[in-house]
């Protein structure tokens, strides 16, 4: 779970009103407005501040892209799984524990030699939360949502990516309560390795469609 | 509504920057608006296509200039005064920054979710898939047009497609329609599939000869061509 060990202000998320900030810095104006929306809402007995903690610490320390990266691994040296993978991906997910909010219907995408499959949510940042956790502000941001449909492959290039002519890029608009997980290319040269250093090899953005699984030795 | 929301095919925006070894959330604020939204939502008073709708109420200009959760805290805001959980002048003076009374946190009330309570309420789906027995209005392989509409409402067919021919790819069943449900008038349940659009019938010949764009789209924004 590298992606989530952050310092995030541990021991200082009790409510706003005993948040982490220096006191030396002021508070913005967006700081100080959700401050006062919470403390109302907290006054009104409307909010719990300590299932808000519980909310947020779910996102940051539990549910992220390692799970998906072991969904990946796991279809990688088990046919039988990928096969149920491809043809069930919400049944398959939920055997795992990999099931709820933002993930009640799922595809799986499967990447070939011939096609590359790239997810992208144009309207707003739908993102398979289960199994990949909140999306990242590039995937939420105009250059991504506007572009992914009618650039694909020049956004693959932002991305570092260059993709042969002759593979057809599949571009997924989530514009619907489906979700997807692309299944990357497993890397020549890892028939070796176990499910869970090849876990090890698969970033969120290869399960996004942005980056290609690099071999171990590229990776380091 | 054709919004700023509605992003897809627009040109200007510049490269795709990713941040290395990005954090779940940048700031606290950020934190506090995700754990809001998801806690007020557990009231059950309005559902996730009404949330998107409020979101996309925010004026062009400003969409395009504010965040991700500065869009969902705009939102947020919007439905707990449309909902009656508060009144206009309550949140306008959260919006300046001011806190409301000194009286301090209150009794929580009953049906507010509770910590224990996190864990169950985001494993249970809550999906927008239905049992309704409803007929799929076209078949796998089939041809079909976007409908060139402009709903002023909540809708989930982008422009870039409308008036577009593709073909239904996958037929994934029975949904809630998201145009009557945002706008508090039922499920309207019908078929949903994923819509495959050659490149160049959306962009033109400058578009790639190869490569294809999935969409999925609702019954109701589909139609057979002439």
């Amino acid at each position: 779970m590298s992606e989530h060990h952050h310092d995030h202000d541990r021991g200082h998320r009790h409510g706003i009103d005993g948040s982490g900030h220096p006191h030396n810095t002021p508070l913005t104006d967006i700081q100080l407005r959700v401050r006062a929306l919470e403390s109302l809402l907290t006054e009104k007995g409307l909010v719990d501040p300590a299932a808000l903690d519980e909310l947020v610490d779910t996102y940051e320390t539990q549910v992220g892209p390692r799970n998906g990266a072991q969904v990946v691994a796991k279809a990688w040296t088990d046919p039988a799984f990928r096969q149920r993978l491809l043809d069930d991906a919400t049944g398959t997910l939920a055997e795992l524990g990999f099931i709820g909010r933002q993930g009640e219907d799922m595809m799986v995408l499967e990447d070939t030699e011939s096609v590359h499959n790239m997810v992208v949510c144009t309207l707003c940042s739908c993102y398979p939360w289960p199994v990949l956790g909140l999306p990242p502000v590039w995937y939420k941001s105009a250059p991504y949502r506007s572009r992914a449909v009618i650039d694909p492959r020049g956004v693959l290039r932002d991305f570092g990516v260059a993709l042969p002519e002759d593979v057809e890029v599949r571009v997924w608009d989530s514009t619907a309560e489906l979700r997807y997980l692309v299944l990357p290319r497993r890397p020549e040269g890892t028939e070796g390795m176990s499910e869970e250093e090849l876990a090890a090899l698969v970033t969120r953005d290869a399960m996004i469609g942005t980056a290609m699984v690099c071999k171990p030795e590229a990776a380091r | 509504m054709n919004g700023a929301h509605d992003l897809g095919g627009m040109h200007g925006f510049g490269p795709v920057v990713a941040e290395p070894n990005e954090p779940v959330f940048h700031t606290e604020w950020e934190r506090r608006v995700f754990g809001l939204t998801l806690a007020m939502g557990a009231w059950g008073r309005w559902n996730l296509d009404m949330s998107r709708s409020a979101r996309e109420q925010m004026p062009p200009a400003q969409y395009l200039a504010t965040s991700y959760y500065e869009h969902w805290l705009f939102g947020l805001e919007r439905l707990l005064v449309e909902t009656g959980f508060l009144q206009p002048e309550e949140l306008e003076r959260a919006r300046r920054g001011e806190s409301t009374s000194s009286s301090g946190p209150a009794e929580v009330c009953e049906g507010a979710l509770r910590p224990e309570s996190v864990p169950g309420m985001l494993r249970n789906p809550r999906g927008a898939r239905l049992d309704d027995p409803v007929p799929p209005k076209f078949g796998i392989g089939q041809p079909v047009l976007a409908r060139n509409i402009h709903p002023t409402g909540h809708t989930r067919v982008p422009r870039y497609v409308r008036g577009r021919r593709g073909v239904v790819a996958i037929d994934h069943g029975v949904f809630i329609f998201p145009d009557s449900h945002a706008a508090g008038q039922g499920t309207k349940p019908q078929h949903v599939y994923s819509v495959r659009f050659v490149a160049q019938e959306l962009w033109g010949p400058g578009g790639s000869a190869r490569d294809n764009v999935y969409v999925d789209l609702w019954d109701d924004y589909l139609e057979t061509p002439a």
